[in-house]
């Protein structure tokens, strides 16, 4: 054997023995379909560790049940009047943990004026709550009994990380110079250079999901290009915020089967019509309350999409509910009139408010 | 078929790497060896496990008979029969019996006083098996991370196994692997087409030979790679397809588990533009 033949064998048998031992990762992998069909979720241990880590509940602040009913404690309370000043200072003590923990009170409330309504961040705080309730007693369908809390998608931060405006036209002179179609660059939020404006269809809007054929020959299948790239974008998205891939929802050999489907698909199917709703019915009426720099470069507010409470997390927070600690958010109760005069509130920095 | 007359010089005893003399002979056409022995004997009894197997199913189709490996569950322990257990055995079988044939293989070789390149091509397509059925699930701790032993079954595998990386057209290896399937299809369909071209010439034209073969690639893209160099580079093409396949899919899983898609971040981040 030449020299220059072992010099070659030897970088090649090196190189394998470099990736096999520095390069491997172990993994743990999650069966979703029958043996054997490759229907599965495989990860690395290391991530999904650090996913888990990352994916704890605070620990939740007792909300004791003491004082009178808040609606008479304090004034301007719309939603949370039915508790006790007990438990609605142990709601806005846990909020201001989940939403401003750096901010504090003052992040909602005038200082000094705690019932005020002054301040944008009240107003919108208030509708969230209102939407948390509305969540978990009307879209069970998605969310389960396992329901969500501000903490879902605030995770300590007064915007939630994963929010997502109207993709902004491309520049009128740069477009005649090649029009972009709002992808072919890099799309951030699924890692690929599809259509930045899935969320605008899909989200937002109603345009139909459905590409493929389904029949053997392609028939009569009017759909474009640019729906499919849509509806991938669409679904790329579904996987980073979920960390999980198409398997996890679909039977490849018959995506729009659902007989064939996991069940998990059906959960999805309805989680895209939460969403839709929610950015429709919920937060789209908001975008007159946002200040300008709250508002997309078209004008439009924040709204939501799966990473906003998923955050890469197959169920948000490992599935973990935090209701049983806080069954107030769990519905929307009817508010009691108000049987006494406004008495000075408590000398408690967290109380006032909704 | 006619025994050429040099094969009766050839057929002599010795040269076989296990075994001795006992099976050290030929039966009609074919040299038998040790390796034909546990050729046969692993081939039967392979089938006859994936005939069990079969019988046991829901189905005589052959499209849809099915033997599925263990759950994962099972890990890399023995899983009863009946739950990947038979897929377990059969895969013993049918690695014995490749491995067997590419040794017999060699053997022929060996009396024959030739090279082992076709031992050495035929184990490149025995390495490829072995990666998807032993070296990959190993890597991931379970059996069933192998392919099922069933005609639809085993292509439902390949289709969800790509959709877990999301699009496996963006993998770097199964890229490789497939422009070497072409080239090797390209290759073999240019060697064909002048070897039939310098054969059946024009009327009244006598077969051409070799300096006609070079001569039409040279007048043609100026290089004519030669008689011998054409089965090199057509060798090297289609173990070259066969290695990358088995690389594309043991990166996939123990080396990334992730979009192939994402993987193609490193060219965004590049220090030039990032």
């Amino acid at each position: 054997m030449s020299g220059l033949k072992q010099t070659a064998l030897g970088m090649v048998a090196f190189f394998i023995l470099l990736m096999v031992v520095f390069w491997f990762e172990p993994t743990r992998t999650t069966q979703l379909g029958f043996d054997g069909v490759g229907m599965q979720v495989t990860d690395t241990v290391e991530r999904m560790e650090d996913r888990a880590a990352g994916n704890v509940p605070p620990p939740a602040l007792p909300l004791t049940k003491s004082g009178d009913l808040s609606v008479n404690a304090y004034k301007n309370v719309q939603v949370l009047g039915h508790l006790s000043t007990g438990e609605f200072v142990g709601m806005m003590n846990s909020i201001t943990a989940w939403v401003s923990p750096q901010q504090g009170c003052a992040y909602c409330h005038v200082d000094g004026d705690l019932a005020s309504d002054a301040l944008y961040t009240k107003v919108v705080s208030r509708r969230m709550l209102q939407m948390t309730m509305h969540i978990n007693e009307d879209l069970k369908s998605h969310v389960k009994e396992t329901g969500v809390t501000c903490w879902t998608c605030h995770r300590g931060e007064p915007v939630p990380r994963y929010i997502w405006h109207e993709e902004a036209p491309q520049d009128v002179l740069a477009a005649s110079l090649g029009y972009n179609a709002e992808q072919n660059r890099f799309n951030g939020d699924n890692g690929t250079s599809l259509p930045r404006t899935a969320f605008e269809q899909f989200l937002l809007g109603d345009t139909s999901i459905r590409v493929q054929t389904n029949t053997a020959l392609p028939g009569e299948n009017h759909s474009s290009i640019k729906q499919t790239e849509w509806t991938y974008s669409l679904m790329m998205h579904f996987s980073r915020s979920l960390g999980v891939n198409c398997t996890y929802c679909h039977n490849s050999r018959a995506w729009e089967n659902w007989s064939e489907s996991p069940a998990t698909r059906a959960t999805a199917w309805h989680g895209i019509r939460m969403v839709r709703h929610l950015n429709n019915e919920w937060l789209a009426p908001l975008t007159d309350v946002f200040p300008p720099n709250r508002l997309g470069p078209n004008g439009d507010g924040p709204k939501l999409n799966c990473a906003t409470c998923h955050q890469g997390a197959y169920k948000p927070l490992m599935g973990k509910s935090m209701l049983p600690d806080f069954p107030p958010l769990a519905r929307a109760m009817p508010q009691p009139p108000r049987t006494a005069p406004a008495a000075p509130a408590p000398a408690s920095p967290a109380a006032g408010g909704p | 078929m006619a025994l050429l007359s040099f094969e009766r010089r050839y057929r002599v005893r010795g040269g076989t790497l296990v075994g001795g003399d006992l099976f050290d002979f030929w039966f009609g056409p074919f040299y038998v060896g040790f390796f034909g022995v546990t050729t046969i004997f692993f081939a039967v009894v392979g089938t006859a496990l994936l005939l069990w197997g079969a019988a046991l199913g829901p189905t005589w189709n052959p499209w849809l008979i099915n033997i599925a490996p263990p759950p994962i569950e099972y890990g890399l322990g023995f899983a009863p029969l009946r739950e990947g257990g038979i897929w377990q055995l059969v895969t013993v079988c049918a690695l014995g019996a490749f491995f067997s044939w590419a040794l017999r293989q060699a053997e022929i070789a060996r009396k024959l006083g030739m090279g082992y390149h076709i031992a050495f091509a035929y184990g490149v397509a025995v390495f490829a098996y072995f990666t998807l059925v032993v070296i990959r699930p190993v890597m991931l701790g379970a059996w069933g991370h192998a392919f099922p032993y069933g005609i639809f079954s085993h292509l439902d595998w390949v289709s969800n196994v790509g959709y877990q990386y999301l699009h496996f057209h963006y993998n770097p290896a199964h890229m490789i692997a497939v422009s070497f399937f072409f080239t090797t299809t390209l290759a073999l369909a240019l060697h064909g087409g002048l070897i039939l071209s310098a054969t059946n010439p024009q009327k009244g034209e006598t077969v051409k030979g070799a300096e006609y073969e070079d001569t039409f690639f040279r007048d043609h893209i100026g290089y004519s790679i030669g008689a011998l160099g054409i089965h090199r580079l057509g060798l090297l093409l289609a173990l070259s397809a066969g290695f990358f396949s088995a690389v594309c899919i043991i990166i996939s899983g123990p080396y990334w588990t992730k979009g192939w898609p994402e993987w193609w971040g490193w060219w965004l981040n590049l220090p030039i533009w990032s």
